[in-house]
């Protein structure tokens, strides 16, 4: 019964004609692969992000200071000064261990972020594609009233009664940003619901669950792995923002947005403090930015805007 | 027409009825009593305690309190600081219209940019030029405007001290005042947002240029300016006005931010500083206001839309 789901979504991406005979199928994935390969910026891309990746996993190793080593006795160094490639902050210290520890929260809580709204939005999205009536109109309703606020007013506002801790910044982004996922995957859905296959696996009796997750559900994921990659963007650009308010994750931790909000009462003496966080946020988001635009083509063209 | 347009009002309702219900579940998501909580800064007498308890109905079931809510919100009583005492109603009157001129003049700012960007990458597609905005929009969009904001503060308002960074200017004072004021904030908001139209404008245009009529235009033997101008740009236009329009809603959010760096006296402002006072009233009542403006945004969009693209009829 899955071979109708397969079939389907591996037809998909052969054009307006893929009716899925044998040699296409096997070539589709390996096509969007070369697609992927031959965007130059999205293997720059990748190559930034895995960069950053490294930078999180082996923080222990690469960086050369313990990021929360105080060293009073040694505040705003200039960049290249011995043994502070980037310079120290207000308290002395190593501006680049802190990056190197920061790229773990950003990367950690863009994931996380991610994972709650994707999860939550598809399985609305599904069940108020699938059932439609009175399920789809309490939904969507839903969907609308979220949608209307600001996104990150909303964020702002629930942070400042919650109380800002890292917890609940994955939380609110995340319960903040599935409606994407809702409208995308319902409108998927409400498209897929009337074709053959799941016409096919209805008549030979599967569940609605069955249906939903086994069959529609992964013809939805070329779309859901494109618009995860610039949500990764936009939650990670939000975390800092949390943080640069003072509403996201606290000190001393290293996190790049909280250490903008600390250099930014110290501009003229250490523009060091500001210059490098904002480059690194600004480069991550770049770089799934580029992987994003390079997924869309090879997976989902008819994304193209 | 009308039909539409009331009918659409009318979907904005149960909108606006879930917004106000979130913006009141927002004052009973704080652990324990909230009373207490938004005291807990302050010195107060007992009876001031007793007066919150009484204007919230803190003492009664939620469904009574939301009710009362809501009934004042329609008096247009929306309650009173619990930091500096006055009337939330009023603050918010005094800073809306400050967040609501830093929003037009980012949108027109970054019109200004992106539509001529946009234009000429088109035009000159896969050129040197056409890379060159591609990749400058790409950075704009991926640059976080808090970072942004900063840079542009020192850079022009500390090291060079050529433009104010602090607070609204004054038309009494001079245009110039009035302006140089707007400068820098509305730069730290508008870079994003143009970048992004700018790589909307390209799209569209490339999507217009391959149409029939822009063919029928240049077979005639039209001359290309006017083919650009009067052909293609008008129908390009549509995408992007609409773009920009559901932008402008997103302006408003990103007010938090540059408010706070600019010391801009806007509703985002009053927000971060009811924020760190912990003053949940005003907390409440301006994401409340953020909402509404962003309801009504939509709003004209969606009506604005009819009239821009005639092919679109609702009814």
């Amino acid at each position: 019964m899955t071979r109708f789901g397969r079939r389907r979504r591996q037809s998909e991406g052969a054009g307006p004609s893929g009716d899925g005979d044998a040699v296409r199928r096997v070539s589709h994935r390996r096509r969007a692969f070369r697609t992927f390969l031959r965007h130059r910026l999205a293997l720059l891309g990748t190559l930034m992000l895995l960069s950053f990746v490294v930078c999180a996993v082996f923080a222990d190793h690469i960086a050369p200071h313990d990021p929360l080593e105080l060293n009073l006795l040694s505040p705003f160094q200039k960049p290249g000064s011995p043994g502070h490639l980037l310079g120290t902050d207000n308290f002395g210290r190593d501006i680049l261990s802190r990056l190197i520890y920061g790229s773990r929260i950003s990367l950690t809580v863009g994931l996380v972020v991610v994972g709650i709204a994707a999860v939550l939005g598809t399985t609305l999205g599904l069940l108020s594609g699938y059932f439609g009536g009175v399920i789809d109109i309490l939904v969507m309703r839903l969907v609308e009233i979220f949608a209307a606020f600001p996104f990150l007013i909303l964020a702002v506002a629930v942070m400042a009664v919650l109380g800002p801790s890292i917890y609940n910044v994955m939380l609110v982004l995340g319960l903040v940003n599935w409606p994407i996922y809702a409208r995308l995957v319902r409108s998927r859905v409400l498209t897929l619901r009337e074709t053959p296959f799941v016409e096919a696996a209805r008549a030979v009796g599967c569940s609605n669950a069955r249906i939903m997750f086994v069959h529609i559900l992964p013809n939805c994921t070329s779309s859901l792995t494109v618009t995860a990659a610039m949500s990764i963007a936009g939650a990670i650009l939000a975390t800092a923002a949390l943080g640069f308010l003072g509403l996201g994750v606290q000190p001393p931790t290293p996190e790049w947005g909280m250490m903008l909000n600390e250099g930014k009462d110290f501009l003229r003496r250490a523009p060091q403090m500001i210059t490098y966080p904002g480059v690194a946020i600004m480069l991550i988001v770049l770089s799934l930015n580029f992987i994003g635009d390079g997924l869309r083509d090879a997976l989902d063209p008819h994304l193209r805007g | 027409m009308l039909t539409y347009l009331v009918r659409r009002i009318l979907i904005a309702i149960p909108v606006l009825l879930g917004i106000t219900f979130i913006t009141f579940a927002l004052l009973h998501l704080t652990p324990g009593d909230p009373v207490r909580i938004m005291l807990a800064t302050e010195q107060v007498t007992p009876e001031v305690a007793e007066r919150l308890t009484e204007f919230y109905s803190l003492d009664k079931p939620w469904y009574v309190q939301y009710a009362k809510y809501l009934g004042n919100l329609l008096r247009g009583n929306l309650g009173v600081s619990i930091t500096s005492r006055s009337d939330i109603a009023s603050s918010i009157a005094q800073r809306l219209p400050n967040t609501i001129l830093l929003a037009f003049s980012s949108m027109l700012l970054a019109l200004v940019i992106a539509i001529p960007a946009g234009i000429v990458s088109a035009t000159h597609r896969n050129s040197l030029l056409d890379y060159t905005s591609l990749t400058a929009a790409m950075i704009g969009v991926s640059m976080p405007s808090f970072w942004l904001g900063l840079l542009l503060l020192l850079q022009f308002g500390l090291a060079w001290k050529i433009l104010p960074i602090w607070g609204v200017g004054r038309l009494s004072n001079g245009l110039w005042d009035f302006i140089s004021h707007l400068i820098l904030p509305s730069l730290t908001m508008g870079v994003g947002l143009a970048a992004l139209l700018t790589r909307l404008t390209r799209a569209s245009m490339l999507e217009v240029l391959t149409q029939d009529y822009v063919r029928t235009a240049r077979a005639k033997g039209l001359r290309e300016r006017l083919v650009l101008y009067r052909h293609a740009l008008r129908n390009a236009m549509i995408p992007v006005i609409t773009a920009a329009g559901l932008q402008l809603g997103y302006l408003l959010g990103g007010a938090v931010i540059v408010e706070s760096i600019f010391s801009w006296p806007g509703l985002g402002r009053l927000t971060i500083q009811a924020i760190q006072k912990r003053d949940l009233p005003v907390i409440q009542v301006s994401t409340l206001i953020f909402a509404v403006c962003f309801v009504i945004v939509t709003l004209l969009v969606d009506v604005l839309y009819t009239f821009i693209d005639p092919r679109i009829r609702y009814d």
